[in-house]
């Protein structure tokens, strides 16, 4: 059959030249991670010391939790833009209430503050699943409400560092074989969540849900389960994180985390989590969340002003955007010309 | 009863569909609102007062002599909100035609600190200005161009990326410094007053005239709401798609460019972290306003009223020192309401079928 | 134990405003192939759905192995051996091949951890059976539409299916790959799996099926052995009336002037080294195989995807063509293949439609004029015979039929003398069809220059006065109607060049 080779080497070849690109993508990211810290370290030799990267990964710990669960909504064709006020929220309460019973153990005081973030959350998750009101403005408005909550529970004051118990504050300053509690916290939910997408059915159907709801529908799935699901799941790290957040900077404010959404949205971008839903890897997610704490890292390190973060930062999702459309758009055409005509 | 072939050419007014319009909700809102001023606050139009002063007119030649005064009132209140609320038509554009640009808080803030540069180093105040609508324009474009080029892309993440760009342009300029000393009359482009009118109540109202007449009287306009209802067909129909979309968003940026002026006039000096989080209070006023986010729908007469009504309901709190807090959980609220109306009836049909079967 | 696996009586399914069902039945013998037929919106479609469990119907009765079931939900239908595969595939673009074949019944390890290698295995050694030559491993999303469905099978023979409904499979595929599926389909009624074949193709139903059932309007009218029914009677039964002219006859009238002159026109992957002109008066039939690059030709004439090499000259004038609006002034008109998708603004009024690609002829200084709009619209409706209330109404309330004609309608006002007509009476019922032949014989009698994309064999003989072939991108036929028959046509589209 001679017309039917025609065709299909060339379908086989394409696939996995594109599987290619996008492990290109994270090979790309990775490196660029590496040669950011290659250079900042030629400039500044303490940057690879144990107490630095210690630094480094404790700040980026925070973030990169808060893009995993990014990723699930965005994975879902959806965006939450309340997770910094619902962090806020969560961690002004959690605060409050171990500054009016100190003896409260920290462990108490995360599962209130992830306990708060998940009810938030699914209240989100309420507005899109069940009532189809449009993800960003259900979160927008859910963003507002929580900020405004967060104000009135606090009376407008702060909770400083000599209103918390010392256990509390030490949730940050635990340190375990040596290394800070958070980057082990991270690590084990990095791990769980690897675990939740690839390997369990409701991980999956995420996945399924994102790449093609009407389909997902008529195989019998539920699909505003796992949307309201996604939006639980990022409301609970964002609670989580509040307490986290508050911890380390042992201060809870009103407008804590305000526009956070922003960075943990351009890490999700830059890990290649597709806007329009039906992937993004835990793997990827990593490397932009570490990308970008590198970046946050690095610069004060090699005595370039903070001023010039936004601008470096910005210009790096921009370039890793276009370039990426760029490369898909080469493949296509590289694809078409090979077809014989 | 037009036969087979006759097709009427008419149409009837629409009563039905003449009432059941958000705009009305909005407006009972707005009402609403204002009720709820004069209960709240002595200041706010302090009507006992006003009476005992003109004791000897009778009521109605006095509620009629009061007109003015009401007017002046809220004419004066709307100084404490209207600056960002010229971006809402542009926005009201973009999101018409099913998008986004979330850059214009960072576009406001970059205008606004090339202006005072600019001014610093020796420019006259009129053609800063003119820098500040220029670096707009010029930001807003920029954002079309990269969409139009590749427009595979979602403005949503785009527009991400502008937004931290321009303000970290800002920041790279201004560092945490600020710049002012202005000349005396350029507060007045805030402050100052044509006759009884602020300027800027004006300048809002001509803004939205041109705005409203370009949207829903213009070729432009109609264009505007064809890529919103069907990007693909209006391309197919010979609408030049790339343009009006680069167009759209370079309005945005010079809209924003002229928030820049009236918030630097406001404020007497600037620094890069002003207009934080003014994409998203636009976007609500434009979605309160009942512009629908699907695209292909709203109007900029919803927009209007949207801003007042937000503008008081900020400012009414104000006046009870019930300050912002409540009122983001009433705007979030009021948001997400009016998105889900007009989902809640298929939803209400579906449940009570679902409740309620058909017998066999 | 009835003579039946699948037997439903009496069913009927009524939505808001619509009965979409009427009392039809339908019986499914174990291990035949039996082809369900009727025009756009007799019903089909809601008929699988509420087989499959997606619709529950509100009366009637639904016996499967003769015992009366209820499907509450698609699972159900599942659990009990019924797979479908959709008109529109319904896979997921983004997951593997694994994956598309086991969600919803997954593979699993114990603790519910999923079995990734089982699931790998068991989908190779499907995707062997049927011959496919693609791995487990590969993305969905990069299979092309014929690949897609031997994914489908295999998630329907995965989950142990012993009904497989194929909802209008051909209708993307060429005439190889048709071939191939007709292959796989024969091999699993050879399995004993009892098949649901639903086309539009005649073909299909002669090549396959044994036995054959009509809807018509939402009824049953009836089912018979397909040996024992002409094409003809087919015909009458899914139309309900006989159709004896369904092509206006011809004018003798010779060609006029030219109008339109293509020359070595040509774009990278998609066709190339096309020439041909186009007379006032005449209907050029453009024809070949889905994918020859026909309609990828129009789209570039067209200025939706320009094309890279050659050039094009209106009335004789060379014009460059780099966008809709670039073509529209030069005279050019075109009917898109995908109605909804790229025709229409299906919120939009009948009116607004209309005026779209001329806004400029119907404006001054950039203002909209209504009144005009208006009155040239009710013109131009009442002139293509548009059946609706108003020209105010929505044209998402028309039928497919009157929505094409008022696409139909935004080509005229542009005043275009050069139509482009991608597949005009692509999924319209044959009513319809004739009205909408019965307007391209008045424009081409009018004098307009009309381009034809068809991959319908009568719809070239009956209408066109030449005929241009395409295979693979390139024309391979050029002859007067007179000259073609269907054997040559098709010898042209399939065959190289030198056969």
């Amino acid at each position: 059959m001679p017309q039917g080779t025609e065709k299909n080497p060339l379908d086989k070849e394409s696939s996995s030249f594109l599987a290619k690109v996008s492990r290109f993508r994270e090979t790309g990211l990775f490196l660029f991670i590496l040669v950011v810290m290659l250079l900042t370290h030629l400039k500044n030799p303490n940057f690879f010391s144990l107490e630095n990267l210690d630094d480094l990964l404790t700040n980026t710990a925070i973030l990169s939790i808060l893009a995993l669960g990014m990723m699930l909504v965005i994975i879902t064709r959806g965006i939450d833009l309340s997770l910094g006020s619902t962090l806020a929220l969560s961690g002004m309460i959690t605060a409050l209430t171990v500054s009016s019973y100190p003896t409260l153990h920290p462990l108490l005081a995360i599962a209130l503050g992830t306990l708060i973030g998940i009810v938030c959350g699914s209240l989100v998750g309420l507005g899109v699943a069940v009532f189809g009101v449009l993800p960003i403005i259900a979160s927008l408005g859910m963003m507002y409400v929580y900020r405004g909550l967060t104000y009135i529970v606090s009376g407008r004051r702060w909770v400083n560092a000599s209103q918390m118990p010392e256990s509390f504050k030490a949730i940050a300053t635990t340190r375990l074989f040596d290394i800070r509690l958070y980057i082990f916290i991270a690590i084990v939910f990095y791990l769980a969540f690897y675990y939740f997408t690839n390997y369990t059915r409701t991980g999956r159907r995420i996945y399924a849900v994102g790449s093609n709801p009407d389909s997902a529908a008529i195989t019998g799935i539920k699909t505003w389960r796992f949307i309201w699901l996604v939006y639980a799941i990022m409301g609970g790290l964002s609670g989580f994180c509040g307490v986290l957040w508050v911890s380390k900077f042992a201060s809870a404010q009103g407008d804590t985390a305000s526009g956070y959404e922003m960075n943990v949205i351009a890490a999700c971008v830059l890990g290649g989590v597709n806007i329009m839903g039906g992937s993004g890897r835990v793997g990827g997610v990593l490397l932009g969340a570490v990308l970008l704490g590198t970046l946050n890292n690095a610069l004060p390190m090699v005595n370039m002003s903070v001023f010039w973060q936004n601008a470096i930062q910005g210009s790096i999702i921009l370039v890793a955007i276009l370039v990426n459309a760029q490369v898909k758009r080469n493949v296509d055409r590289g694809n078409l010309l090979r077809r014989h005509i | 009863m037009p036969g087979p072939h006759e097709i009427a050419a008419d149409r009837p007014f629409a009563w039905k569909a003449f009432f059941f319009q958000w705009e009305w909700i909005l407006l009972l809102v707005f009402l609403a609102i204002q009720v709820m001023n004069f209960h709240l606050s002595p200041y706010y139009l302090d009507l006992a007062h006003l009476r005992e002063e003109a004791a000897d007119l009778a009521w109605w030649p006095w509620l009629t002599s009061l007109i003015p005064a009401v007017l002046a009132n809220w004419a004066d209140v709307t100084i404490s909100f209207l600056d960002k609320s010229f971006i809402v038509f542009p926005m009201a554009f973009i999101i018409i035609m099913a998008e986004i640009d979330i850059s214009v808080g960072s576009t406001v803030a970059l205008s606004a600190v090339l202006m005072g540069l600019s001014y610093k180093a020796g420019l006259s105040m009129p053609l800063a200005m003119v820098v500040a609508l220029a670096v707009g324009s010029v930001c807003g474009f920029i954002n079309g161009l990269i969409l139009v080029k590749y427009r595979e892309l979602a403005p949503m993440i785009v527009t991400l990326a502008t937004m931290i760009i321009y303000r970290g342009i800002a920041l790279i300029l201004l560092e945490d410094q600020a710049v002012g000393k202005f000349p005396a009359w350029f507060q007045n482009i805030c402050w100052g007053y044509l006759g009884p009118v602020p300027i800027m109540l004006l300048a809002f109202c001509v803004t939205a005239l041109v705005f409203g007449i370009i949207l829903h009287r213009t070729t432009f306009g109609r264009q505007v709401y064809a890529i919103g209802s069907n990007p693909v067909a209006s391309l197919f129909s010979g609408v030049p798609v790339a343009r009006i979309r680069v167009t759209a968003y370079t309005l945005a940026g010079l809209m924003s460019g002229v928030t820049a002026i009236f918030l630097t006039s406001r404020m007497g000096s600037t620094r890069p972290n002003v207009a934080t989080g003014y994409e998203l209070d636009v976007i609500a006023m434009v979605v309160l306003g009942g512009v629908s986010t699907a695209g292909g729908r709203g109007r900029i007469i919803g927009t209007v009223i949207s801003v007042f009504t937000i503008g008081f309901l900020r400012y009414g709190l104000g006046l009870r020192n019930i300050s912002a807090e409540y009122l983001l959980i009433i705007i979030g609220l009021l948001l997400i309401f009016a998105v889900m109306l007009p989902n809640l009836r298929p939803l209400y049909t579906s449940w009570y079928s679902a409740r309620h079967p058909r017998r066999q | 134990m009835s003579e039946y696996i699948l037997e439903l009586n009496n069913i009927t399914k009524i939505f808001p405003g619509v009965r979409a069902l009427n009392q039809v039945h339908f019986q499914l013998r174990p291990g035949e192939i039996h082809a369900l037929m009727g025009e756009n919106g007799a019903g089909k479609s809601t008929f699988i759905k509420v087989i499959t469990g997606v619709h529950q119907p509100d009366q009637g009765e639904i016996i499967l192995d003769g015992k009366p079931v209820v499907f509450s939900t698609p699972l159900d239908a599942q659990a009990a051996g019924i797979a479908a595969i959709y008109q529109h595939v319904t896979s997921y673009p983004d997951l593997s091949v694994s994956e598309n074949i086991f969600i919803g019944h997954e593979l699993l390890h114990r603790f519910g951890r999923l079995n990734w290698d089982a699931m790998h295995a068991k989908a190779g050694d499907f995707l062997r059976r049927l011959g496919a030559n693609f791995t487990p491993q590969t993305l969905m999303g990069s299979l092309s539409v014929a690949q897609q469905q031997i994914v489908e099978i295999a998630k329907a023979f995965s989950q142990n299916a012993r009904i497989i409904i194929m909802d209008e499979p051909t209708a993307a595929l060429t005439r190889r790959e048709s071939e191939e599926l007709y292959r796989i389909t024969r091999q699993l009624r050879d399995n004993g799996v009892s098949v649901i074949f639903i086309s539009h193709r005649f073909e299909d139903m002669y090549q396959l099926a044994e036995r054959v059932t009509v809807f018509r309007d939402s009824s049953y009218i009836g089912t018979w052995p397909v040996k024992e029914i002409s094409s003809h009677d087919m015909i009458v039964a899914m139309v309900g009336r006989e159709i004896t002219q369904l092509f206006p006859s011809k004018s003798d009238r010779p060609p006029g002037a030219e109008l339109l002159r293509v020359e070595k026109l040509g774009k990278p992957g998609y066709f190339s080294d096309i020439s041909f002109q186009l007379h006032a008066g005449e209907v050029l039939g453009v024809t070949g195989l889905v994918g020859a690059g026909r309609s990828e030709l129009c789209q570039a004439l067209f200025g939706i995807m320009p094309y890279e090499q050659g050039s094009v000259s209106v009335n004789g004038q060379p014009v460059t063509i780099t966008s809709p609006a670039d073509a529209i002034r030069a005279g050019l008109a075109y009917l898109p293949e995908d109605r909804q998708r790229q025709g229409l603004l299906l919120s939009w009024s009948i009116s607004r439609n209309i005026t779209l690609p001329a806004l400029r002829r119907y404006s001054r200084r950039g203002f909209t004029r209504e009144a005009q709009e208006n009155s040239h619209s009710h013109t131009l409706s009442q002139r293509l015979l548009v059946r609706a209330p108003s020209i105010h109404t929505p044209v998402s309330s028309l039928s497919g039929g009157n929505q094409q004609k008022v696409v139909m309608a935004k080509l005229l006002t542009t005043n275009a003398r050069i139509l482009i007509l991608d597949e005009p009476t692509k999924g319209v019922d044959i009513g319809a069809k004739s009205a909408m032949y019965e307007i391209i014989a008045a424009l081409a009698a009018d004098g307009f220059g009309i381009v034809l994309i068809t991959s319908e064999m009568p719809e070239v003989l009956g209408m066109c006065d030449r005929i241009l072939v395409m295979r693979n991108g390139r024309l391979t036929a050029e002859m007067p109607v007179g000259e073609a028959s269907q054997e040559k046509i098709l010898a042209a589209a399939m065959l190289s060049t030198t056969a």
